[in-house]
């Protein structure tokens, strides 16, 4: 039997007394685009970090049947894209070779073939060119398709992306959704946290609704629901196309 | 003509710059320049109490003293911004100055109490002194310039990445807290070798002015690091040589002068080349 893609039991997330993820149970089957949604200060981000061990939780949390620490190699991530200094002195093409380090191993430099594949996967974001470019010259689209080259260069199984659309320009952003077709078609699995509601629905496969609590997760015909969405944004709204049409203005 | 001895000076606080460079491009990069800082005012104690217990002045002993009251100074700041509501900019100037007052006091006390105090020479690790250095103590500045920089290359990919992005590195499996503590090991090391020569007021400006100078020449980290290494170098150089002919002058004041033309040529040819 294939074990779950992400199996979540009882996961607490506390920051400086306050608690962020009030115990989460959770399990996902792949392939699937997974879109982790909710409010802002919902603790999605923190959900993210929490599985990937970057920051202090409770509870227990397997991926691909394992603990993250033994799955390390199969991971891909995308952090947020105001997490780096962007004036850092490193090219696009450096940063996409970073993706490979974690095959590499320590001491050992990236070659020709490391190169390779940090090139081919620049060219999958539409980045030719730009190998040479210092990051803080590129616009903010460029900046997270650098990002999502990187993660396309660790050659993972399991991604987890934390908003890769936020501030994104349209172009950009019909190539992240194209990419996240391919990557779902090649049997990989990718978390999202995604912000738009008017694409939830039509570009992912599963939903996870999360306000400090999860309030649901599953199939997106199941669990994208008025009620749920109720709740997950506090009963803000009155029906789906009111959320949808809210969440386009508020970002 | 230059006399062996220069030579030998010159070329070892040469090394001293060229490992200074990098190491220095590093911590400006991390954000550790003002750790430096308070490391190196944090290293007197340490020297002082190192002199008191051997009673004499063995450079070795001396800098081991050095090094261990810097890291204690670290660690103080670290605990004072971890657990006290200190933000970390009041806590380095606290550790600063407390440590370096309480060095100042045991150097005074030194020299008034002890007979070997007043030529103990003291005072030439506070303001840097490049004349006078011998053979043993610069090849044993030298040999540790050369092994940081040995680390610095061997890890280069790993401390490229950890200081870009430590959350991916450690989503890739990176031990990124040890790789930090041994980052700021490097640091502490370059610090205390740089106090015979530089002096621990100014010292900390030998690993941020060559690497800032670099800077303004390239976008690129691996250049940054060869660059900020050469300009480093070559300050340590010029400084000691024009040092040597201006013997009134503290070494240290001397050497940060040179570093900081190289500093205002680069930014000058910058603001002209690039606009």
């Amino acid at each position: 039997m294939v074990p779950p893609v992400l199996e979540v039991d009882d996961l607490n997330t506390t920051y400086q007394r306050r608690v962020v993820l009030d115990a989460i149970d959770l399990s996902v089957d792949g392939p699937a685009l997974v879109a982790i949604v909710g409010p802002n200060g919902a603790g999605k981000s923190t959900f993210l970090k929490s599985i990937l061990g970057l920051v202090p939780c409770t509870g227990s949390v397997r991926v691909l049947g394992q603990p993250i620490d033994s799955v390390r190699r199969r991971i891909g991530y995308v952090p947020q894209r105001e997490s780096v200094d962007w004036d850092f002195p490193v090219s696009v093409g450096d940063v996409a070779l970073m993706g490979t380090y974690g095959r590499l191993g320590w001491f050992r430099r990236p070659g020709a073939a490391e190169r390779r594949v940090a090139q081919e996967c620049l060219s999958r974001v539409g980045l030719d060119g730009l190998e040479d470019r210092q990051i803080g010259r590129l616009s903010g689209g460029q900046q997270q398709r650098t990002f999502l080259a990187r993660a396309l260069a660790q050659q993972a199984d399991v991604y987890f992306m934390d908003e890769p659309m936020a501030g994104v320009d349209a172009s950009t952003q019909a190539v992240i959704f194209d990419l996240l077709d391919e990557l779902r078609d090649a049997g990989k699995t990718v978390f999202v946290v995604h912000h738009d509601l008017r694409t939830v629905a039509s570009r992912f496969d599963r939903v996870v609704m999360l306000n400090r609590r999860l309030i649901a997760a599953g199939p997106m015909a199941e669990v994208f629901t008025t009620e749920n969405l109720q709740q997950t944004y506090d009963s803000q709204f009155v029906t789906l196309d009111e959320a949808i049409a809210c969440s386009a203005t508020t970002r | 003509m230059l006399r062996y001895n220069t030579l030998i000076v010159l070329l070892g606080v040469g090394l001293l710059g060229a490992a200074a460079g990098p190491i220095g491009a590093l911590a400006v990069l991390r954000r550790r320049a003002l750790v430096g800082d308070a490391l190196a005012h944090a290293t007197l104690p340490g020297l002082c109490l190192a002199f008191l217990i051997i009673g004499e002045r063995s450079m070795p002993a001396l800098l081991l003293g050095a090094l261990a009251s810097g890291l204690l100074g670290v660690t103080v700041l670290a605990l004072l911004s971890r657990y006290t509501r200190i933000k970390e900019d009041a806590a380095i100037a606290i550790v600063l100055s407390v440590f370096f007052g309480a060095g100042l006091v045991l150097s005074r006390w030194i020299q008034n109490h002890t007979t070997t105090g007043s030529k103990a020479g003291l005072d030439s690790y506070i303001l840097g002194k490049t004349a006078g250095l011998l053979l043993d103590d610069v090849l044993l500045l030298a040999g540790l310039a050369v092994l940081v920089l040995v680390v610095l290359l061997a890890l280069y990919k790993e401390f490229q990445l950890l200081i870009f992005d430590r959350d991916f590195a450690r989503v890739q499996g990176w031990p990124v807290a040890r790789l930090d503590l041994l980052l700021l090991g490097l640091i502490a090391v370059l610090v205390v070798i740089g106090l015979p020569a530089v002096g621990v007021i100014l010292v900390a400006s030998l690993l941020i002015l060559p690497a800032v100078a670099a800077r303004m020449w390239t976008d690129r980290l691996h250049r940054l690091l060869v660059l900020s290494g050469l300009i480093g170098a070559l300050t340590g150089v010029v400084g000691a040589a024009l040092s040597a002919s201006l013997p009134r002058a503290p070494a240290g004041a001397v050497i940060v002068l040179v570093a900081m033309a190289f500093f205002v040529v680069s930014a000058v040819a910058r603001r002209l080349l690039w606009g």
